[in-house]
């Protein structure tokens, strides 16, 4: 197992006023995302926990993207992988968010 | 109409998905009343297996499996869900806590049902002491809340069956609805194969394993009270006819079941195969069952047998 972190600057806050949101499952080749919103509204922190060690820059990359795209400021998301591919990790992200964007269920 | 409305769909097309691949959060947020479950002990709190990291193996922060409370066509019921593709949906110390604690909960309050969604391999072999123990103690947790009045309702429809210990705390639920793909057994196909031999179960014989263990069998020979069609509203609707019909727990109950079991050895006991058993209970064309549309099951099950209610 390996352990990430990133810690970016978003553009602004994310939309919603959800507080917590849960999305995927950890099995091989797929990871959960739990997201928080718990951070001041232009911060955005991600923890990573993977199985598939040596994979940081590829991490650095999708994590970066999804920042610019989603401007996810406020939110922390939590993750356990079971190895996923970088186009999985970053729908489940930009699924997380747009949960967060929903209303409270 | 706004484009959001179009891509929403009502609960009634939600609720046609099928329960065999929805994941456990949307069995339960599917199968409940619209908004109304809250969760105990969510993946917030990470309350994560504490065995995992010493094999070097990832976690989950529900630990597999969703607990909690919501209401059933208006009424309150406590439910649980195991999610299946998480290591199987495997028992583990703090998976089988979170099952056990609800039960318990239940007992307590006396009045509210349990609902349990399984999806599991059985105990996870990487804490497969702490386990076991969980097994030990979701079976006593249920026949207690049982003999407390509570009743306890499984719904096996996973893509993970019931197998292991999830087996055996089925066997002790007031009541079981099971889809076609939803498989009951203790010892898995590979397990029988492995220790008893290819001649004794072929494994790989997938169309033997579906006969033997699958929803269908489990409907006919009476392991299952109900049997439900793969999508969440079939599950809805056995949960609640399951809920209204059940009766009550006590020595009578088990004594009634222990003559049921010991009447289907004596009438089964030397059959070979499934399709025997299904011959000898009266249906006519036995060998066409796996083939049947649901609809067309669930009509000839009901002619077959209709479960004993006294018993269980």
């Amino acid at each position: 197992m390996e352990d990430l972190s990133f810690h970016h600057q978003a553009r602004s806050r994310a939309g919603g006023t959800r507080r917590m949101a849960i999305i995927g499952v950890v099995a091989s080749g797929n990871l959960e995302v739990l997201a928080e919103r718990v951070l001041p509204e232009t911060e955005c922190r991600l923890e990573i926990k993977t199985a598939a060690e040596g994979f940081g820059q590829v991490w650095d990359a999708v994590v970066a993207d999804f920042v610019e795209r989603y401007s996810p400021g406020g939110l922390k998301f939590s993750i356990n992988d079971g190895g996923a591919r970088p186009d999985t990790v970053s729908l489940r992200l930009a699924q997380a968010v747009r949960l967060m964007a929903e209303d409270e269920p | 109409m706004s484009v959001t409305d179009l891509e929403k769909p009502s609960v009634e097309q939600a609720r046609a998905t099928s329960f065999y691949e929805a994941s456990a959060r949307a069995r339960i947020r599917l199968l409940l009343d619209p908004a109304s479950f809250v969760e105990f002990i969510g993946p917030e709190q990470r309350e994560v297996s504490p065995h995992l990291k010493l094999f070097d193996l990832p976690e989950q922060f529900d630990d597999g499996i969703i607990v909690g409370r919501g209401s059933l066509a208006g009424s309150p019921v406590f439910i649980a869900a195991q999610e299946g593709r998480f290591m199987g949906g495997a028992f583990g110390e703090v998976h089988g806590a979170k099952l056990t604690g609800l039960l318990r909960a239940a007992k307590e309050l006396k009045s509210i049902p349990v609902l349990i969604l399984f999806d599991t391999g059985g105990v996870r072999l990487q804490e497969a002491n702490a386990g076991e123990l969980a097994i030990a103690e979701i079976m006593r947790a249920v026949i207690e809340a049982r003999t407390a009045g509570v009743k306890v309702i499984g719904l096996i429809g996973g893509r993970s069956g019931c197998y292991g210990g999830g087996g055996l705390i089925a066997g002790c639920c007031s009541a079981l609805a099971v889809s076609e793909q939803g498989r009951i057994a203790v010892s898995g196909p590979e397990v029988i194969e492995t220790n008893r031999g290819v001649e004794e179960f072929d494994s790989r014989d997938r169309a033997l394993v579906w006969r033997t263990m699958g929803g269908k069998h489990r409907r006919l020979i009476g392991g299952a009270e109900l049997f439900a069609d793969d999508t969440v509203q079939a599950f809805r609707e056995a949960a609640l006819e399951l809920l209204e019909t059940t009766a009550g727990f006590g020595i009578d109950t088990l004594n009634a079941e222990q003559s049921r079991l010991e009447d289907r050895l004596q009438r089964f006991g030397a059959c070979r195969d499934a399709v025997e058993i299904w011959a000898a209970e009266g249906v006519a064309d036995a060998a066409s069952v796996p083939a049947l549309p649901a609809d067309q099951f669930i009509e000839l099950a009901d002619k077959v047998r209709r479960i004993a209610r006294d018993a269980r």
